[in-house]
């Protein structure tokens, strides 16, 4: 019986084919799901690797070395305040000139800017954020950390700081607590946690504008224009509807930019002066975990490349923290879009 | 006008005026840094930047960390886009609205702006130690580790983009392919992946752009090399690794090739920023 035969054997033809189907798909669905796992792999892997690089240096200060001062090859003593210390400083300073500038660029391309203006400045902007940072740090080393010192430093230590040229303390520093000691130095070059807060701060402002930009966009036409129409002015829509209706989402955007700069490298290791030393004055150097572990990775052993892992871990910890902060901030907003 | 009103006139005219003062100062600050590396860089280029060998110091070129930056990038590059297109597959056609997915997701976007030197460091812990150990030392630092470091800055972008790209795709398309019978596996392989490409090329440009200017994850794995070296096992130099020694260095000869070498690397990732938009709005176009 040829046709019996004909038929059995395609239904059989077909059971194979739908059997290969199945089995190239579960195939493909796992080599899929691996990739994406890499994603985790690839976080654990960086904490893990640098807890277990700097489990000496945990195990040899403690909780000791979250508090110590001391950075001493000489003596194998080391401690992480000092770079901390840089890290948050530069990372602060370049907050508080980052958010308002952001702020003013977010709010001139979304509210004030004629339509046919705005790309083409949000394009440059956005162009800011492409460069490398290694640039950004060549351009503060070589033209801004001069500059910054030849012309904006004399005027900060004679009017603000406690350590004036012509030894005449100015009625901000005899008056106003702390502020002659931020702004009190008597190092001559411009390196320093100010600059290198500055430059983190030029670094950043394209991060966190282009997320309040777009964040801005997504507040309703018609709730702007009920105030337009209650007469409300510019500055009022957005003070008063336009930041109150995105304030996490801005907020994580200001923790976004937060998170590069803790991190950023480059940078900053070219305009910290690199030393190791605690400072309350904002004009001398200092170092960042980042940049200690930069200028000192290669030429480290024993304990000493076991306290940059630590700080290498720290680092990680604390950015992944203000990172999973920002995204959280950022989806709420999202989640009001969708409702 | 009674003083209410003046006042928030005014208010408003400041907050006007400040905003565009902002803006003023983002863009000053941009065509600052531009014009410093357009004029300091064009005015040390030169041929033997191309020809000439880190080696011979002031008198040398670049040659070597031009060479070695290609082939890093390119590893980093070759390794981070199967995986990265793969796993943004994942994402956007397996496991959207999955708790795994939204994890691998939330931390993805977390990996985009890790801090580069941990990963420097991550990968000289499984790469360069490693390899150190089982060669005796003969092999340590390598062009290949500094790709690795590479590939997982990269990572993350090539996700991101390919996950948003693909969730853009009709879905009429798949279950259009879906209702002929067509197993999953082809129809993302040959239709949707096929669909959404110029959005996938874009990411791996950008991710290009990224990863040709970074520097931190290259010191610990790459490490350098005054010599030319083509060999992925072997010690690697690279561009921005040269402008970090060189700018560093005392010598006014070695800043002005740190300039020539900004200016190279600026213009190679400001072109890849600018080709990976084009590749997108002829896209846009394309689905009108």
């Amino acid at each position: 019986m040829p046709a019996t035969d004909t038929v059995a054997s395609s239904i059989d033809v077909l059971e194979r084919r739908s059997r290969r189907d199945a089995r190239d798909e579960r195939l493909f669905r796992w080599l899929l799901k691996g990739c994406a796992l890499l994603v985790l792999a690839a976080l654990l892997g960086a904490a893990g690797a640098t807890l277990w690089g700097g489990r000496s240096a945990f195990s040899t200060f403690g909780w000791h070395f979250l508090v110590s001062t001391a950075w001493d090859p000489g003596n194998d003593v080391y401690g992480a305040l000092v770079p901390v210390y840089g890290t948050v400083a530069t990372s602060l300073i370049a907050l508080l000139i980052a958010v308002p500038v952001s702020f003013g660029i977010a709010l001139y391309l979304s509210e004030v800017a004629p339509a046919w203006l705005r790309t083409p400045v949000a394009s440059a902007i956005e162009l800011l954020a492409g460069i490398p940072s290694i640039i950004y740090g060549m351009w503060g080393l070589f033209i801004f950390a001069p500059f910054f010192a030849n012309h904006i430093k004399p005027w900060l230590t004679n009017n603000l700081g406690d350590q004036p040229d012509d030894g005449k303390l100015s009625w901000v520093a005899q008056h106003v607590p702390f502020v002659g000691k931020l702004f009190g130095s008597s190092y001559p070059f411009g390196a320093s946690i100010l600059v290198a807060g500055i430059v983190l701060a030029i670094m950043i402002i394209p991060f966190i504008s282009s997320v309040m930009r777009e964040v801005f966009q997504t507040v309703p036409t018609r709730l702007k224009e009920s105030a337009y129409a209650l007469g409300s002015s510019t500055w009022e829509v957005s003070w008063d509807i336009v930041l109150p209706y995105t304030r996490s989402a801005v907020i994580g955007g200001i923790f976004l930019g937060l998170g590069r700069a803790l991190g950023e490298t480059m940078a900053v290791t070219f305009v910290l002066g690199n030393a190791m030393t605690l400072s309350a004055s904002l004009l001398d150097p200092g170092t960042s975990i980042a940049s200690t572990i930069a200028n000192q990775f290669s030429e480290a052993s024993g304990l000493q490349k076991s306290s940059l892992m630590a700080l290498a871990f720290l680092l990680f910890v604390v950015t992944f923290f203000v990172l999973l902060i920002a995204r959280l901030m950022l989806r709420q907003l999202a989640k009001k879009e969708g409702s | 006008m009674s003083a209410i009103y003046l006042r928030r006139r005014i208010t408003n005219w400041l907050a006007m005026g400040l905003s565009m003062l902002a803006t003023l100062i983002g863009l000053a600050f941009l065509a600052w840094i531009l014009w410093e590396t357009l004029r300091q860089g064009i005015g040390a280029l030169n041929l033997k930047l191309f020809t000439r060998i880190t080696a011979n110091g002031a008198d040398g070129g670049l040659a070597n960390a031009m060479v070695g930056s290609l082939i890093i990038n390119f590893i980093g590059i070759a390794i981070a886009t199967p995986i990265g297109v793969l796993a943004g597959t994942w994402l956007a056609e397996y496991a959207n609205r999955t708790k795994l997915g939204e994890t691998i997701r939330f931390l993805n976007d977390i990996l985009l702006s890790a801090p580069s030197i941990v990963m420097g460091l991550f990968v000289y812990t499984i790469i360069v130690l490693p390899s150190t150990a089982l060669t005796h030392g003969s092999t340590t630092f390598s062009g290949f580790a500094g790709g690795v470091a590479l590939a997982l800055i990269a990572l993350p972008v090539i996700v991101r983009t390919t996950d948003e790209m693909l969730r853009l795709v009709p879905s009429t398309l798949r279950e259009a392919a879906l209702s002929l019978g067509v197993p999953q596996w082809k129809l993302t392989l040959q239709i949707l992946i096929r669909a959404a490409r110029s959005g996938i090329i874009t990411g791996v440009l950008l991710a290009l752009a990224r990863i040709s200017g970074e520097t931190a994850p290259l010191l610990f794995t790459a490490f350098g090399n005054n010599y030319m070296a083509v060999n992925p096992i072997d010690k690697m130099s690279s561009l921005p690794q040269i402008i970090y020694q060189y700018a560093n260095d005392p010598g006014d000869d070695l800043h002005a090739m740190a300039w020539a070498g900004a200016f190279v690397v600026t213009m190679f990732v400001l072109l890849l920023s600018l080709a990976s938009r084009l590749v997108l709005s002829r896209t846009k176009v394309s689905h009108d």
